[in-house]
């Protein structure tokens, strides 16, 4: 019945991305191409240079150049965007501190790409696992529905005037970027009314000269800078979960929010999962579930604020856990896993195993989620690396 | 709404002087005016005197523009004393002033 008056159509995950920049009244836009995210760029330009797009586009050398200039557009007060992948996503590091810190709301659509050496260019999520620290919301879709849906609900929270700080929007490279799924195009008019107009409370204004994030000496204010971000950041949990509400509402959509707990109320052993890969889990926590497997998945859509309260509310009473990571991390365990443990440290005593998988795009087959279950379910912890070894 | 690192304050504001451990001190009785310090100052930190001349034995100097070091900005780095061919700038320490 929902289907009927709704716009659908089948589009890749940048194709998605692409049109809701469209959508959310998107009006610079600078990027460099890499692939996998070389498509939504294309896509844009070429709505740009048939004015489908109302926006201006500009093509630099490099993603650090990419970063300085929509960090100068978004400075004049006007919605800018950009994308990248992989390695670019490593070359813009420093800019993407400065945004940050900036306090620019500036959306980036990120197709996650393993980092190199070797040369690989699949699904992993190394490059955005390791500028988790710069100050960027960082949310993980699991489809290309969410693709779009993540951008338009990115601009919304990012130009909060309280929170005031850039997001990043992930996606999995070549499951989701590469591969059609029937999407719903959100309504324009809609749209722009639910994004609401952009205005920076602190644009660059010729008459008003001022100094953008020139030296402070260390009794300055540089920590309670530091800090005020923080709690902007924190204060983004409960936005999200309020805009998500409104956003459902508005488009008559099922936008999960920040966490999503798939058959979570009364398992009693779960998977924590990040992006596309969670779809596979959920098809095994069903299968398990008919076995009479009291099994359940909890996807974490908003990793950066990391939203620790709903995560110990769903872990509670649970009688083992596992956490995946696809990500190449050199720390004691994988960054997500450590998020979890230490957001729980103190709160719940559950054994927890952490999973490393699919790297460089390695699959993840129905089979190795169900080697996890069955590995948490007999109660083992530690790092346990997924269908990898000498072949 | 949220902290800005923004102010409407020109840069010079920063009085950068306070990670300074020695200070430069010209001595005037030996300062030739050559102005080496001046250029040699990463930091811009050394201006000249306009109209106020300064004592020298030699006459001929005191009527020339002299150069001088402005601790506003000065982060004590010894460049200008180490450069000085007249060794007419000491650096003294910041805690014997």
């Amino acid at each position: 019945m929902r289907a009927i008056n709704k716009n659908w159509s089948i589009m890749t995950g940048n194709e998605a991305v692409a049109l809701a920049t469209k959508l959310a009244g998107v009006k610079f836009v600078s990027a460099y191409p890499i692939t996998p995210q070389t498509a939504i760029v294309e896509k844009i330009a070429e709505m740009v240079a048939n004015e489908k797009m109302d926006a201006k586009f500009i093509e630099v050398e490099s993603e650090h150049s990419a970063m300085a200039s929509v960090m100068g557009s978004e400075l004049a007060g006007v919605r800018s965007f950009t994308a990248s992948s992989s390695h670019g996503i490593l070359y813009m590091h420093e800019m993407l501190n400065w945004v940050a810190g900036m306090r620019l709301p500036i959306l980036m659509a990120v197709v996650n790409r393993s980092i190199g050496p070797p040369w690989n260019i699949w699904a992993d999520h190394s490059d955005t696992m390791t500028q988790r620290d710069t100050g960027w919301m960082q949310l993980y879709g699991e489809s290309n529905q969410e693709a779009m849906d993540t951008i338009i609900l990115g601009y919304k929270l990012a130009e909060n005037k309280d929170i005031l700080l850039p997001i990043m929007v992930m996606q999995d490279a070549f499951t989701l970027s590469h591969t059609s799924e029937p999407v719903e195009i959100r309504d324009e008019e809609k749209v722009r009314e639910f994004v609401g107009e952009f205005n920076l409370p602190f644009k660059i204004d010729i008459n008003k000269p001022m100094g953008y994030g020139s030296l402070m000496p260390p009794d300055g204010p540089f920590m309670e800078l530091k800090m005020d971000m923080k709690k902007s950041m924190y204060s983004g949990v409960n936005k999200f979960i309020e805009i998500t509400k409104e956003f459902n509402e508005t488009f008559d959509a099922n936008f999960p929010g920040p966490v999503e707990g798939f058959m979570m109320d009364d398992a009693d052993y779960a998977l924590i999962t990040l992006g596309s890969i969670s779809s596979t889990a959920k098809h095994v926590v069903r299968n398990l579930r008919n076995q009479g497997k009291k099994v359940g998945l909890l996807r974490i859509l908003l990793y950066r604020p990391f939203p620790k309260d709903l995560v110990i509310n769903y872990l509670r009473g649970l009688k083992g856990f596992g956490v995946v990571d696809r990500s190449s991390t050199y720390g004691p365990f994988g960054s997500l896993y450590m998020d979890v443990i230490s957001s729980i440290y103190g709160k719940l005593d559950i054994p927890a195993a952490n999973f490393i998988a699919g790297l460089g795009g390695r699959d993840l087959r129905v089979v190795d989620f169900e080697e996890m279950f069955m590995r948490i379910m007999e109660g083992e912890d530690g790092e346990i690396w997924i269908n990898a070894g000498v072949k | 709404m949220v902290l800005v690192p923004t102010a409407y304050a020109p840069s010079s504001n920063n009085k950068t002087s306070s990670w300074r451990t020695t200070r430069p001190v010209i001595d005037y009785s030996k300062c030739t005016r050559c102005m080496i310090c001046w250029k040699f100052c990463p930091d811009v930190a050394i201006g000249v005197t306009f109209g106020e001349k300064l004592d020298y034995p030699n006459e001929r100097f005191s009527k020339l523009e002299a150069p001088f070091i402005n601790y506003d900005y000065c982060k004590g780095c010894g460049i200008c004393a180490s450069e000085c061919p007249f060794d007419a700038i000491d650096m003294v320490q910041e805690s014997e002033m």
